[in-house]
């Protein structure tokens, strides 16, 4: 159509001078982020940028069509690479919209029908607008990957199961208990249990910030399980205002051996599986 | 009809789930097991469930029974090779057996049973001394 054509036309002859004032508007912008790009890498975004969106225009300003498909590549990959950087996402967003002033100049100097640039103007910004909202939620989408990313990691680091000794395997759980990771928690212990043929575990909650009822059904939970495998359970690392919650709360952990420190709860491990710890006769000489 | 084999070994009878249990076949495993222990005048009782991967509500009240009615027939009652994925639906149903007797493996569950018979015949002899 004549309009779009127009556009790509207006666009492509005067490339320079918009990209020059786009950047000097990027540049200007309150939330440019200095620290986390450079001014000439801003530059070169802008200018690749300015290429694509140029090429694609002269097809039509329909975003959904295979040849702005360059264009959305392009904004996905710096949208990536500002969301690592941490960038916010008015910035990225900012990115987008500023060229609307310099498009606007251009096309107001250019078209001298009142009419022909009204309609000019509004399809230029509708086309921006639906870009930027691309932006936007690729700059989301980026985001929830990250976290997502996080939170696999977290729950991954936070759940080793350790072997003490022979039969005795510890459980140091550090963070709060919530449901999935309880399963998690409990499927590594359980698996743990079968490979070497543990008959004790110590589930150490040194590390868990607060127990409340939920918590503690989860840790009962993995008590019984464990039982149902062969293995009795210890519980250690009970602090003091851990250990007043619970009875406050009213959470009856009668069933489940408990020890207020790691070191009591293995001893207790070895004199039940049959072991004895005896100092050496050169340390005590010393002692 | 299907039936779940009862081993007698020593003084222990050996109970190995083979199979997925249906419901009817826990029920005859149910009246096979009280009828061999009073048979056999058994002490102990290791089931094996190593091989049992699916589990419902039933089943695990059924093994959660038959321990039991070992007991209350004066045999000790040791459920090994419960699977972990097992292990946590149980939990998960709310059957987490109380007062039943595990062990990982039957070697494990062999070892349990003598201890638990020693020492009751402990206690018993401070009862007649």
């Amino acid at each position: 159509m004549e309009k779009r054509t127009k556009l790509a036309e207006i666009v492509g002859s005067q490339q320079d001078t918009i990209l020059k004032d786009w950047v000097d508007f990027q540049l200007n912008a309150i939330t440019l982020r200095r620290d986390l790009m450079k001014e000439s890498e801003l530059r070169e975004q802008s200018r690749e940028f300015l290429n694509l969106f140029t090429q694609a225009a002269q097809t039509g300003s329909d975003v959904g069509e295979a040849t702005w498909k360059p264009v959305k590549d392009f904004l996905g990959q710096i949208t990536r690479s500002r969301v690592l950087l941490g960038f916010p996402p008015s910035e990225t967003a900012t990115f987008i919209f500023s060229l609307k002033q310099p498009l606007f100049d251009v096309i107001r100097a250019a078209v001298k029908d009142p009419k022909d640039l009204v309609t000019d103007m509004w399809t230029t910004t509708t086309l921006l607008d639906k870009i930027g909202l691309y932006v936007m939620e690729l700059h989301q989408q980026n985001r929830e990957e990250v976290i997502h990313r996080q939170q696999e990691e977290l729950l991954e680091l936070s759940t080793p199961v350790v072997q003490l000794f022979e039969n005795i395997l510890a459980l140091p759980l550090i963070g709060t208990l919530d449901s999935a990771r309880t399963q998690v928690v409990m499927e590594n212990l359980l698996q743990r249990i079968v490979e070497t043929g543990a008959t004790i575990s110590i589930i150490d909650i040194t590390g868990v910030p607060t127990v409340d009822t939920l918590v503690a059904q989860h840790l009962l939970k993995t008590v019984a399980a464990a039982r149902l495998m062969g293995a009795d359970c210890i519980i250690s690392g009970i602090r003091p205002q851990i250990a007043q919650t619970i009875v406050h709360l009213g959470v009856d952990l009668s069933e489940v051996t408990t020890k207020a420190t790691l070191a009591d709860a293995f001893m207790i491990a070895l004199q039940r599986t049959g072991a004895t710890v005896t100092k050496s006769a050169a340390s005590k000489t010393k002692g | 009809m299907e039936r779940i084999p009862i081993l007698k070994m020593g003084s222990f009878l050996l109970v190995t789930v083979q199979v997925d249990m249906h419901d009817r076949l826990a029920m005859t495993l149910q009246d096979d097991l009280t009828g061999r222990i009073v048979k056999d005048r058994a002490h102990g009782v290791l089931i094996d469930i190593s091989s049992l991967e699916i589990v419902d509500s039933f089943i695990g009240r059924m093994i959660g029974n038959i321990a039991s009615m070992a007991r209350v027939l004066d045999a000790e009652t040791v459920v090994v090779g419960m699977r972990p994925a097992v292990a946590i639906t149980l939990v998960e149903l709310g059957l987490s057996l109380p007062g039943v007797r595990t062990a990982l493996n039957v070697d494990q569950g062999v070892e349990l049973l003598k201890e638990c018979i020693e020492e009751r015949a402990q206690g018993n002899g401070h009862v007649a001394g």
